[in-house]
């Protein structure tokens, strides 16, 4: 009997190797339903790509158990992240994070760090723009900066996704940055926020490039800068002639501030290295199709992938970050509100 | 007239054997997703949406679009049936159409249940069909003010017009405030209320209060009042529809205020709950029986479901049009549009024609298939009725705890729900009207978040709330219909005076 299974387990590698051309390893495989928790509510960024994720692996073939994306969105994500740190040993258990990984536990005091995970993989990396009413005057980042500075303080409305999260915390960080002050309101979602500023209810957003698109694409809003080192790399034209290329960083533009997201996968806590190696494997299968190439150019995400050491160093680099980031403004549970 | 031509268009999309098919499918699916209370149209739509990604994206979201529609009728019947709304705008249908089915009229529930659902979503579309441009620059007007005085609105005509006690309504709204601000508070990023338990951090969830509240309250009092399950002798024939549809032009008027009241709600990303309760609300103060209301009136169950169907048709529009799902089941189709590669939002109109007007013109035939699927199965849906209730009763508590578990997949929740459950019976023990309760929890967080944006936005200033026409026209509706009774007391008094 353990004789045929070997045979048929070996019969399947040779299969895999033969097909995808991957290295078989076929060592450890899902045997039952594999949950993939999004620590964010429907229809927000990573609940987007847990979705696609799973359209793919549906689509191609990719697992033989099914993948369920399940929202555990409670507690800025801490539901999510809890049932992770409590399902040590589970490999049929993964999670997609944003920053809220580093933001959840920091802000609200919730007993977890990522360490109590195991990372997998970076997906890959959301770009923060800053974005205007197209109706607006602001041709630049500059010039925008300079009329909140000429308003009286406070008076110029900066909206985001949740509070004392990323939004926020490059909002606090460009009024560091510049002098200049906002009233920071939050939302839910990245989208409800987008057609608030076309309503022209707030001055100004940092939504990801895929929140805000088809408002770019439809003439109501204006792209001033993008919070990177170098500008996005995609090249097609979007709108009034412009593609993501064509955006200044904001660094150029006077605005001394860096800041993208994770979009990254982690395991409960005690992953064996056959169950890590499957899933890298797996996502390694997903970024090769035509459909992950597509979403990522429509959201124009950053496409660095990393994982092992490599991944583990970036997101311990990253939580050192946001720890500063958040002390500077003030948004630590410890410190009070 | 450009629309008319696009439409015909959408028709012949609509119309290929293929995705007729796909509708018959796909609003079965639904039926069966709406009866098992819990699993709601978001979840269902979520599990069969991988089902579709090897259809063309128009196949793909006609069949979706049909779940969702199958899930909204399927959610009435066990509103009827059993007292356990599916979803939050199904609340306001148990009010009568429970009563209605213990009276033995569950079919004269069931029909006058679908019928206006059909109506008010066939409106809606012809709506959507007629003014999309127009109405999506509405919606744009919408900033925080506006919806909180559009919550505001629906709090306070609920207050104002109910025939309950008013102090009896405010008491089980507050109960139902303080549940909506457990978990996480949105505006500064704190836990609230959790008192540190990890289970609370999500807050209470809709679902499980309300499946507590009305499903387990409600087998709680049948014990009581001695294991019978009344409305047995339902009438379980096909007669029973064309009966029901020979009474029903009669309430034209409360069909049409209910169908102007779902669009305006579903437009303004108000959503479909306040719509049913509104509408409910004000139907039950002008009907001339509306003292029967809550009693097991017919009209009871016209002016929720008409309005309910309206806004959940008319909430699409937003989605499709600006990229904002107005509910859940909006946003896992929101999903769906962007692995088929459809970036939702004003261009979606231009560069998707075939796909815009292929889905407006299925929401047409989805909804007429799915009026003809559920009314042929009225007779089956009725004969439940007639199984014992020692039978029925535990297989109805099964149901609940499924549905209970699956929303979070957590026993906590299963728990949660008894709790609620004897709470239900508690408070209508004491005659403390539920629907308050229900509508504070569902609208609550909403409500307080959309307020403390307009004040974050105002800098304190609660002027925000009438700074325009718009604002101030829905807060005065609001005070108005908070202050209905005094106000109609004092006209007649002064009528008496001029006499």
């Amino acid at each position: 009997m353990k004789h045929t299974a070997q045979t048929a387990l070996g019969a399947i590698a040779a299969l895999c190797a033969v097909g995808i051309s991957v290295p078989a390893t076929a060592a450890w495989e899902p045997v039952r339903p594999v949950e993939f928790i999004v620590p964010a509510g429907t229809g927000g960024g990573a609940d987007q790509m847990a979705r696609t994720i799973q359209g793919i692996v549906t689509k191609h073939n990719l697992m033989k158990q099914p993948l369920v994306v399940i929202n555990k969105a409670g507690g800025a994500g801490g539901e999510g992240f809890l049932d992770l740190k409590t399902s040590g040993g589970n490999p049929h258990k993964i999670i997609i994070t944003l920053s809220n990984l580093f933001t959840t536990p920091l802000a609200t005091g919730i007993p977890f760090s990522w360490k109590d995970l195991t990372p997998v993989a970076m997906l890959a990396l959301d770009e923060f723009v800053l974005w205007v009413n197209a109706e607006k005057p602001y041709k630049t980042a500059k010039e925008y900066v300079d009329a909140v500075k000429a308003a009286p303080p406070g008076s110029m409305k900066m909206g985001g996704t949740g509070s004392k999260q990323e939004d926020q915390i490059i909002t606090v960080a460009v009024e560091k940055a510049t002098g200049a002050k906002f009233t920071y309101i939050p939302y839910k979602g990245g989208g409800e926020v987008a057609v608030q500023l076309v309503g022209n209810h707030l001055d100004s957003t940092v939504n990801n490039p895929i929140e805000a698109v088809a408002q770019w694409r439809g003439g109501k809003l204006r792209p001033l800068c993008v919070f990177d080192a170098q500008p996005m790399a995609y090249d097609e034209q979007i709108a009034d002639g412009k593609s993501w290329k064509d955006i200044p960083t904001c660094k150029s533009q006077g605005l001394d501030m860096e800041y993208l997201m994770l979009r990254g996968i982690f395991m409960p806590p005690r992953a064996t290295k056959d169950q890590i190696e499957y899933y890298v494997e797996l996502f390694k299968k997903v970024r090769a199709t035509p459909e992950w190439q597509d979403f990522m150019k429509s959201g124009a995400f950053n496409t660095t992938f990393l994982t092992g050491a490599d991944y583990a160093k970036w997101v311990e680099a990253e939580e050192k970050r946001h720890e500063t980031l958040m002390k500077d403004a003030g948004f630590l549970a410890s410190t009070g509100n | 007239m450009e629309e008319l031509v696009n439409l015909f268009h959408g028709f012949a999309v609509a119309l290929q054997p293929f995705n007729i098919m796909v509708m018959i499918v796909g609003i079965v699916l639904g039926v069966v997703i709406g009866v098992l209370p819990g699993l709601g149209g978001a979840n269902g739509v979520a599990i069969l949406l991988p089902l579709t990604f090897s259809m063309p994206p128009t196949s793909a979201i006609i069949m979706l679009s049909c779940i969702y529609w199958g899930a909204l009728f399927g959610g009435a019947i066990t509103s009827i049936l059993f007292n356990i709304p599916g979803e939050p705008w199904s609340v306001a249908t148990t009010f009568d159409g429970y009563p209605m089915a213990q009276k033995g009229k569950a079919g004269e529930a069931l029909t006058a249940a679908f019928t206006s659902s059909f109506v008010g979503a066939l409106f809606a579309v012809a709506m959507i069909t007629l003014v999309a441009p127009l109405v999506a620059s509405f919606a744009l007007q919408f900033g925080p003010a506006e919806k909180f005085a559009v919550y505001f609105l629906a709090f306070c005509s609920f207050v104002g017009l109910s025939k309950e006690p008013p102090f009896k309504t405010i008491a089980a709204m507050m109960i139902g405030f303080a549940l909506a601000a457990v978990g996480l508070d949105s505006i500064t990023g704190q836990l609230r209320l959790t008192f540190g338990f990890t289970e609370l951090l999500n807050g209470f969830d809709f679902l499980i209060a309300v499946i507590g509240l009305f499903g387990i309250g409600e087998i709680l009092l049948t014990m009581e009042e001695g294991l019978a399950f009344r409305g047995g002798n339902a009438k379980i024939n096909l007669r029973v529809v064309l009966q029901t549809w020979k009474e029903l032009p009669a309430y034209w008027i409360t069909s049409l205020r209910s169908c102007l009241i779902g669009c305006w709600m579903g437009v303004t990303p108000a959503g479909a709950t306040p719509a049913s309760f509104m509408s409910y609300g004000i139907a039950k103060r002008v009907a001339k029986n509306g003292s029967n209301f809550g009693k097991g009136e017919i009209e009871g169950v016209v002016a929720p479901e008409t309005a309910a169907h309206a806004a959940g048709t008319s909430a699409l529009l937003p989605m499709l049009s600006l990229g904002v799902p107005g509910s859940p089941t909006a946003a896992v189709l929101l999903g769906g549009l962007l692995i088929w590669g459809l970036q939702p939002g004003p261009m979606l109109f231009v560069e998707q024609k075939e796909f815009v007007w292929g889905l407006i013109a299925s929401m047409y035939l989805g909804n007429i298939v799915g009026l003809l699927v559920v009314l042929t199965c009225v007779p089956i849906f009725a004969a439940i009725l007639r199984v014992p209730f020692s039978i029925i009763a535990p297989l109805i508590l099964v149901l609940c705890a499924i549905g209970a578990y699956s929303v979070h997949s957590s026993t906590f929740d299963v728990m949660l729900m008894l709790v609620f459950g004897v709470i239900g019976y508690l408070l209508k023990k004491c005659n403390y009207p539920l629907a308050p309760l229900v509508l504070a929890i569902v609208l609550g967080d909403k409500a307080e978040e959309a307020f403390r944006q307009s004040l974050l936005g105002s800098q304190g200033s609660l002027g925000v709330f009438f700074s325009n026409t718009l604002v101030s026209a829905i807060m005065v509706l609001g005070l108005i219909a908070l202050f209905w009774s005094v106000i109609q007391q004092g006209y007649s008094r002064l009528r008496g005076a001029v006499a």
